[in-house]
Parts: structure tokens; C-alpha cells; sequence
């Protein structure tokens, strides 16, 4: 394939990569981009095109080495579930945006640590993202078979390197706080994890089953060549001693690499994605690891003999059989494993350069007299020249310095110096006592024992005149070999560095850290990240701080790089959760944390605090007086905690007192309301008797006839003025539980029959038919008088509302089991639904209007509900499919 | 010629207490059972009074009465409630619809006829 036509597919490539960044983030796709498949699939930036292609050409050349590097990983995973919530609680709370930070804050917030921490990552990951670049260089060569230039300007690859910087240096920094989650860039790598997987794939589909007849194929013609069975196995106690050491090594990468502590934690969203992670993100270094082997051995057999690089064997195949376009997919997936981790890595290395160590160094004193608008563009500028620089360098190291390594043996090294974080990283999570020199030194130490017995070794390896030293030691110092150190020559280069360097660094700090004490501030960090579930939601709390500071001061501060808005907007809510009063003058430890915190996100955690400290007056504390005063905040978030559980509990009853004071304003409505119908309905027959008794008393004329007509209705109205009062007692007993109802065994057809005689002559006079059917009795047990009451009152509304012709009522009685359902059905015009319910409430007028007349005296069918529920029964309406309506009642058998 | 009174109750024993009164007094009497009967009523005839009960069912005497306002040929119709209702929020509520009068029951049969003679 042709320069050009590549370089079209790659700027193509790196055109779908900037779209998918760009759709991630925006707002609408949030659903895409932050859930737990994307979160999982990012941290697979761990597999860089060292993976890719490297693990291919360690399978091939030493067989089972390439393992560990997935073990290790697969090893630690489970430990997320504590470890990185832990991590991730620390960080979310403090606004952590790097290793950097995450370590330096810890041991009392120190600038030294911190840079010192950068300068080691560094030196770490720029000869890795070198690596990457090779990668991508070597294999671009290959794939357009084109001879690499050795004059850089002229090599193309040099403007790949070019785009990629422009690439990341243009996405890296979208935000001014590193805190800040970017979607887009870790959407595109999560799209660049699942692309790197399927072309990964497809190739070993290809070798294992086009090239070979299948696994069983390959396997048989490889074990035939020599060294086949040597490669294959552990062999022996000191090759399993290396195998142990390169485990462990990886098994700290996957904490410690800024690129997975940046994937992990800066770009967590949330804690419960690691439930996720957990399992997929191990499965995925499985996957990868399929087709290592077919590939690797397959390579083997086809190019038995020939001086190939062994890496390159995934491009090098498809190759052989001419099939251009399975040769570019590999490169694509190599490619994708490469500027995934190129552009995160430096994305976190550039904010730990310049939050870790030109701000709080250099220019910090420059930002404090800008105003925001100014500051926010410096930040964002020494971030974006820091990852095109970083970058560039990278490219720089690899075209001088790297050229003739293979993938893994750098890739190694940079694990090995980045492990050098891993005891103060480690203590900062689990030991009170360490301390910042403890971690200092430690990492110093460790770091120049790596140089010396890896980077030096190497570097010598380049210049290659100087091999003696290699051989006999510095000056023929046997003890000082830099392979064999102190006479331990069992180990290979990687796990004797390792094991040298990690020695001495863990030894140093825990004896440095009990030798000298800490001062107060180390010790509260590291309270406030061993117990940070303890103060996970008011952590400002657990800050200790005296002295005098003022709050327009810290404002001051604060508008410089967040501006008037955010900083008006942040100070309110500080205000509302603690409570404190908008105009209070003087600051307390809990605000300096707070604007502390606010800060980190854009100059890292060291600026932040001196930015902080030049504006108040700090008070020197003893170490002792920090321990009293943790233990009192710890008493504090303890009463505050009761606090709140008391104040909620008066909430609630609060609120019941509230409903029951509603209930009761309700009931003393319908009592008023009750009074007001009651009153109305005794005045009625009142004024009908009232009148008729003026006409007597004052009229002599009247004839007889009307005289009679008019006693005749004195007599009925004062009838019903008496029923009407009766009725009233009556409910009046029911609902105060003073009417006792007297159950005997009786027959319900009988009781029934008994209630229609006396009804008889009206039911005649109106013309209407009543259906009752049924022969058999039915026993049970009820207060017959009372139930005659209820059938009475059911019978008579029927009545009532019967159509003037054809009048049809229905009784029966159905057996349902444990009771007996009783209903009277008429063909009247039926009820309005609204009023099922409320039919049943004395004085229940329809429309909840008290000026239309209610039907009878209101009192009935308040009166059978009583009855009915006294048997333990229940009554309802309802109609009847618009044939009039239909009252049931229930009576338990 | 005789004066023209709408008597508009649903108590039977009341209505025939009033028709009795108000005959005697050389009045015209017109009954209706509820407010829609004494509508239908008022669609032919002009009383010049209307004694008017408030809780009726169907069309109660508020809305009747609301009715009666709207209707222009109405105008000098005199309208005295008759009603149970005694509340001073009840009475207002009468007066502010625009009754001529509103006596409460039970009522006296000679200060109905004098508040009647009264209004016209």
C-alpha cells in the first residue's frame, strides 16, 4: 500500500475519532457515554500496541513471559471493589485530577512531593508513549512497505506524530478544572478499546483457521520446532521467581500507570461502574489474550529461519498471503492501541506538569495578580503546550534513543519506575504513620536505584563502547553490577530492578516515617483518608485549621480563577450546608478546605493551598491538639448526626399532627354541616304545622272539609317531626357505639318476606312489581330487627325512585361462600357514579351542594351502613348497566 | 284586577297552607314544585310576586332566582325567599342575587301577606 493512500485511512481514521469525541459531548448523548460498559471499556487503554503487537513477539520469543502482564491485573481486580471505591471517594472529595495529587496531598499537601511524584511519571511514561510512537512508526513502514528515513523531516511518520500531538493537545484540555469528567475523550477511547479487540480478532481468526486448520493445526506444527517445549514451561524455581515479580509488577501498573489512575479515577462518574468493571474489563485482557499464542507460534513455523521481528507478526502474515486489506485493519488496531494510551497519558501527565510543577513553581506567582479570564487561558495554554510538548519529546526519544529496543523490554522498565509510587501510594490508603519524607526519600531512592540498574544498563546498551561496566561493575565492583546487584544474579534485568528498587524505597519510607514524626497537617490527610467514609459527605469537617482569616480575602482568591458567578454560586451552597451566615466576616478551618478544594481542579492541590495560605494567618498547632480536635469533629458529626435523626423525627410528627389536625377541621365542617341540614329538616314539618295552626286559630270561615284537611296535616308533620328525631338518636347511638345490636338465629327468606308485607299496599298503589324468588330458608345469625330496619330503608328508596309505569324491583339473596350477599335492584334512572361513596354519609346531598333538597330524611342510608358494619358486613351502590340502581349488602355467614 | 303570586315549595302541607292564605286575600296563585316547574311557569306568566323556598330539589331557589333576574320581562317581579335557611351568609347570599325580601321559616302567615301588600 502506497504512503499516501495510509495516510488517508489514518486522517480518516483520526476524523471518525474526533466525531465520536465531539458527539459525546454533547449534553443529549449523556446515556451513551456515561454508564459502565464505557467506563469498563476505557480502562482497556491498559492494552497499548506493547499488547497489541509486543505480547506476540515475547510468545514467540519466550514463550509464557507475556502473561504476567494480564495476570497481574487480573489478580488485583477483585481488591477494586474496596481499594478503588476507596480511591475514587478520596479523590471525588478533595477534587483530585492525578496521581500527582492524590499522593502529594496526602502527606500534609506538599509541593516538593508532588513534584517529585510528576517528575517520576515523567521519566516513566515518556519513554512508553515513545514506544507507542515506534510502534506506530515501525509498523506503518511495514504496512506500505516503504524503508524508514533516517532523516526525520522526510519520514512521514514524523507528521503522524505531529496530527496525534495537535489531536490531544486540542481535546486534552476542554476544561480549565483537570477535576472536570471528559466524555469525549474517553468515549473515543472506550470506541478504540472494542475496535482494537474485534481487528485483534479478526487476524487470529485468520491465522488459527485460514492460514492453519485451527488451534489443534497450529499447536502441532509448532511443537515440532526446537525450543517448542523449552519456551513453554515455568522450568524451575528461579524463571518462577521472575515470573512472580513481573506479576506483582503489573499488578501495581494497573494502579499506578496515570493513564489508568486517570481512566479509574479522575473519569469515574460513578462508584457503582466498578461493579462492572470488575468483570469486564478482566474478561477483555482474556479475550486479548486468545489469540497470542496461534499467532505467535503460527509466525514461528511460516517464517522458521528468517531474521523477522517477531513483534510484527501480526502484520508480517496477512502479508505473506497478500491480503493488503486484513494487513490494514491490524495496523488500524495498533494504531488505535497506541493513541488511546498516547493521548490519555498525556492528558494526565500534562496536568501533573503543570498543576504539579510549573504552576505551583513558576508561574503561580504570575496567576495571583491576573483576573480569571487571563488565568483560565494561561492554565489552558501551559496544558495544551505541555501535551504537544510531551508528545513531540516523546517522538524525540524514540528517533535517538529507542530504536532498537523491542516493544516489551521498555515497556517493562516503565512499569518498574512507575512502581516506585506504589508504598507511599499504598500507605496513603491504610498507614497513619507514614509520612512525607518517609514517601520522599523513599521514592528518590527507589527511582535512582532503577536508573542505575535499568536506564543506565540501557543507555549504555545504546552508546555501546562501555560494556565492562555492564560486565565486571563500576570500577570492577562485583557487589555493583547493575544486572546482579549485591551478587543477586538469578533474575533477569526487569524483576532485579524491581525487586532492588521496590526494596529499598518501602524499607526507607516506613523507617524514615517512624523515625521522624510527620507534622499536623500529614497527620490529618491521613485521617481524613483512612476513615473517608467517615467524612465522605462533610469531609470540610475533618479539616483542621487555626488562625485568622477573612472571607472577602479567600473570595478574593477564588473569583481570580473560577470568576464572580461560579464563586458567588460555590460559596452559597458551603453556606447552606454548614449554615453559616452569608455575612460572616471571619473564616473557619471548614471554608479554607472548601476554597482549597475549589481551586485544586485548576493549579493543583500545592498551589492551591499556598494560593490560600498567602491570604490568611495561620496559627502553628501541635500534633497532639490536631488528634483532640479530630476526635471533637469526630464527637460533632456524631451529635449532628442525632440532630438531624431528631429533627427528621419531629418532622414527622410534625406532619401527623398536621393531618390529624385536618381530619379534625374536616369533621368539624361535616359536624357544622350536619347541624345546619339537621336544624332544616326538624324546621320543615315545624312551619308546615306552624302554618296550618295560624289558618285554624285565626280563620272562622273555613270549611269544614279544609278545616279537617288542615288537622289531618298537623298530625302527619308533627308523625314525621318525631320519626325525624328518632332517626337522629338512633345514629347518634350507632356512631357513638352505645347501640348494641342482639344477633339470634334467624331465617334471611323469612326476614325478607316480613319486611315487604307492612311496604305492600304502597307497592300496589305505585304500581310496581316486586321479584323476590326463593324457596329454601336460609339460616344464619343477625339482629332480625335491625336488618328488617336496613331492607325497610332499601325497599322504600326503590320504591321511591321507580319509573312511574312498569316499576320493577329485584331482590336476591347469592351464597358467596363465607357470607350472603343481599341485594335490591330497581329500574329507576339509577345513581351518578360520583356519589357510590358518599351516599352512605348522613345528609349526603349529590353535588356536595347544602342547598338541593336531599331525597328522605338523609338519614337512612347513614343509618343501614351502621347496621350492616355492627354484623360485621359491608353495603355498597352501584348501577345497574343503566337499568336503575342496585344497594347490596353483606352479612357473614 | 288580581294580583298575579307564583308560590314555588316542595312541601306539600306548606304550598296548601300558603294557596289557602293567598286565595283568600284575592291573589291569583300559580304553584310550582321546584325551581324548573315555577321556570316553565314564568315562561307564560308575570307574577307580581314570587314566593321562593331555596332548598328545592332539580333547580334550587338561588338559581332560580338568578334566572328570574336575567329574564327582562321579569323586571317588576317582587321575589321574597322563604326559607329554613336562617344563616346571615344565607340571607346575604339572597339579597345579593336580588330578593326583594327574605323571611325565614317558620314563618307567620300575616307578616308574609303584610310584607307582600308592603312590596307592592
Amino acid at each position: 500500500m502506497s504512503s499516501v493512500g495510509l495516510i488517508a485511512i489514518l486522517l480518516f481514521y483520526l476524523a471518525f475519532l474526533f466525531l465520536i469525541a465531539h458527539w459525546a459531548e454533547k449534553k443529549d448523548n449523556v446515556k451513551w457515554t456515561n454508564n459502565a460498559y464505557v467506563y469498563s471499556l476505557s480502562l482497556a487503554v491498559y492494552c497499548t500496541a506493547w499488547t497489541y503487537y509486543g505480547s506476540i513477539g515475547v510468545a514467540a520469543n519466550s514463550g509464557l513471559t507475556y502473561l504476567p502482564i494480564y495476570l497481574g491485573p487480573v489478580i488485583a481486580i477483585p481488591a477494586w471493589i474496596i481499594i478503588l471505591r476507596k480511591i475514587i471517594r478520596i479523590s471525588r472529595v478533595n477534587n483530585v485530577s492525578s496521581i500527582a495529587d492524590f499522593i502529594s496531598l496526602r502527606y500534609g499537601n506538599s509541593r516538593f512531593l508532588g513534584a517529585v511524584v510528576t517528575v517520576v511519571s515523567m521519566a516513566a511514561i515518556l519513554p512508553y508513549i515513545a514506544l507507542q510512537l515506534k510502534a506506530i512508526s515501525e509498523t506503518f513502514h511495514i504496512v506500505t512497505q516503504v524503508p524508514h528515513n533516517s532523516l526525520m523531516l522526510l519520514d512521514t511518520t514524523t507528521y503522524v506524530a505531529v496530527a496525534l500531538a495537535l489531536f490531544a493537545s486540542y481535546y486534552g484540555t476542554r476544561y480549565v478544572d483537570a477535576s472536570e469528567k471528559r466524555k469525549g475523550i474517553i468515549t473515543a477511547v472506550a470506541m478504540e478499546s472494542i475496535l482494537k479487540l474485534v481487528f485483534f480478532f479478526i487476524v487470529g481468526i485468520y491465522v488459527t483457521y485460514f492460514v492453519f486448520d485451527g488451534f489443534q493445526d497450529v499447536y502441532d506444527k509448532a511443537s515440532v520446532l526446537k525450543d517448542f517445549e523449552n519456551k513453554n514451561v515455568i522450568g524451575g524455581i528461579e524463571p518462577a521467581i521472575n515470573w512472580f515479580f513481573l506479576c506483582v509488577v503489573s499488578l501495581f501498573a494497573i494502579f499506578l500507570l496515570p493513564r489508568q489512575f486517570h481512566t479509574a479515577v479522575v473519569e469515574n462518574n460513578r462508584e457503582r461502574h466498578i461493579k462492572t468493571a470488575i468483570w469486564l474489563f478482566p474478561l477483555y485482557l482474556l479475550a486479548f489474550n486468545l489469540f497470542v499464542f496461534p499467532i505467535a507460534w503460527g509466525g514461528n513455523v511460516l517464517f522458521e529461519g528468517e531474521n523477522v521481528n517477531a513483534d510484527t507478526y501480526s502484520l508480517l502474515i496477512p502479508q505473506m498471503f497478500h491480503n493488503d486489506f486484513l494487513a490494514t485493519l491490524v495496523f488500524l488496531g495498533g494504531f488505535s492501541a497506541a493513541i488511546s494510551m498516547i493521548v490519555v497519558s498525556s492528558i494526565s501527565l500534562s496536568t501533573m506538569l503543570s498543576n504539579n510543577l510549573l504552576i505551583p513553581y513558576t508561574f503561580l506567582g504570575k496567576l495571583k495578580d491576573k483576573d480569571q479570564v487571563v488565568n483560565n487561558k494561561t492554565i489552558v495554554n501551559i496544558r495544551k503546550v505541555g501535551i504537544f510538548l510531551l508528545i513531540i519529546l516523546s517522538y524525540l526519544i524514540y528517533r535517538l534513543f529507542v530504536l532498537d529496543y523491542n516493544l516489551v523490554s521498555i515497556g517493562l522498565v516503565s512499569f518498574v519506575i512507575i512502581s516506585q509510587l506504589a508504598p507511599s501510594f499504598f500507605g496513603a490508603l491504610f498507614w497513619r504513620r507514614g509520612s512525607r519524607l518517609g514517601a520522599i526519600w523513599g521514592i528518590i531512592i527507589g527511582f535512582f536505584i532503577c536508573m542505575y540498574t535499568l536506564l543506565l544498563p540501557y543507555a549504555s546498551g545504546i552508546s555501546n563502547h562501555d560494556n565492562s561496566f555492564l560486565l565486571n561493575g563500576p570500577y570492577g565492583i562485583e557487589l555493583f553490577k547493575p544486572f546482579a546487584l549485591f551478587g543477586l544474579d538469578y533474575l533477569s534485568p526487569v524483576p532485579h530492578a524491581f525487586f532492588w528498587s521496590l526494596l529499598f524505597n518501602t524499607m526507607i519510607y516506613f523507617a524514615v516515617s517512624v523515625s521522624f514524626k510527620g507534622n499536623y497537617r500529614e497527620r490529618n490527610y491521613a485521617e481524613m483518608y483512612i476513615d473517608i467514609d467517615k467524612y465522605s459527605t462533610n469531609h470540610e469537617t475533618a479539616f483542621v485549621w487555626k488562625g485568622t482569616a477573612y472571607t472577602s480575602d479567600i473570595e478574593k482568591v477564588l473569583i481570580k480563577f473560577l470568576g464572580e458567578e461560579r464563586t458567588k454560586r460555590a460559596l452559597n451552597i458551603f453556606n447552606v450546608k454548614y449554615n453559616v451566615d452569608q455575612n460572616q466576616e471571619l473564616a473557619d478551618a471548614r471554608l479554607i478546605k472548601f476554597a482549597e478544594n475549589l481551586l485544586t481542579g485548576h493549579i493543583g492541590t500545592a498551589s492551591a493551598k499556598i494560593l490560600i495560605s498567602s491570604v490568611v494567618k495561620e496559627e502553628k498547632i501541635t500534633l497532639p491538639e490536631v488528634l483532640k480536635i479530630l476526635e471533637e469533629s469526630n464527637e460533632n458529626i456524631i451529635i449532628n448526626k442525632k440532630l438531624v435523626e431528631t429533627s427528621t423525627e419531629l418532622k414527622r410528627i410534625t406532619h401527623q399532627l398536621q393531618l390529624a389536625n385536618e381530619t379534625l377541621v374536616k369533621k368539624d365542617k361535616q359536624k357544622d354541616e350536619f347541624l345546619d341540614t339537621v336544624t332544616h329538616e326538624l324546621r320543615t314539618p315545624i312551619t308546615a304545622i306552624r302554618a296550618a295552626s295560624e289558618i285554624l286559630i285565626d280563620d272562622d270561615e273555613i270549611p269544614d272539609e279544609l278545616r279537617r284537611q288542615f288537622l289531618q296535616n298537623i298530625i302527619s308533620e308533627s308523625d314525621r317531626l318525631n320519626r325525624l328525631i328518632d332517626k337522629i338518636l338512633d345514629l347518634e347511638k350507632f356512631e357513638t357505639g352505645k347501640q348494641k345490636i342482639n344477633p339470634t338465629r334467624n331465617d334471611l327468606v323469612e326476614t325478607i318476606t316480613k319486611t315487604i308485607e307492612p311496604l305492600q299496599q304502597l307497592i300496589k298503589n305505585k304500581g310496581i312489581t316486586v321479584y323476590f324468588e326463593n324457596n329454601k330458608s336460609i339460616k344464619t345469625v343477625y339482629d332480625e330487627d335491625r336488618i328488617i330496619q336496613v331492607l325497610t330503608n332499601l325497599l322504600s328508596n326503590a320504591i321511591k325512585f321507580c319509573p312511574e309505569t312498569e316499576g320493577l324491583i329485584t331482590l336476591t339473596i347469592s351464597d358467596k361462600i363465607d357470607f350472603w350477599e343481599i341485594s335490591v335492584m330497581d329500574n329507576g334512572k339509577g345513581i351518578n357514579p360520583i356519589d357510590f361513596e358518599n351516599i352512605f354519609n348522613k345528609f349526603y346531598q349529590s353535588d356536595n351542594q347544602n342547598i338541593k333538597k336531599p331525597i328522605g330524611s338523609g338519614l337512612g342510608l347513614a343509618i343501614c351502613k351502621q347496621i350492616v358494619e355492627l354484623h360485621k358486613g359491608k353495603i355498597w351502590a352501584q348501577n345497574n348497566n343503566g337499568a336503575g340502581a342496585c344497594f347490596t349488602f353483606t352479612l357473614p355467614k | 284586577m288580581k294580583k298575579k303570586i307564583l308560590i314555588v315549595d316542595d312541601e306539600p302541607n306548606i304550598i296548601m297552607s300558603l294557596e289557602y292564605t293567598f286565595k283568600k286575600n284575592n291573589f291569583e296563585v300559580f304553584i310550582a314544585r321546584d325551581g324548573q316547574e315555577a321556570l316553565d311557569i314564568l315562561e307564560s306568566q308575570i307574577p307580581n310576586v314570587i314566593i321562593l323556598d331555596v332548598m328545592m330539589p332539580n333547580v334550587d331557589g338561588y338559581a332560580t332566582l338568578e334566572a328570574v333576574r336575567k329574564e327582562e320581562k321579569l323586571n317588576n317581579c317582587k321575589v321574597i325567599f322563604l326559607s329554613a335557611k336562617n344563616k346571615e351568609s344565607d340571607i346575604q347570599k339572597g339579597m345579593d342575587l336580588g330578593a326583594n325580601a327574605y323571611m325565614t321559616k317558620p314563618f307567620s302567615l300575616k307578616k308574609l301577606i303584610d310584607k307582600v301588600n308592603d312590596l307592592l
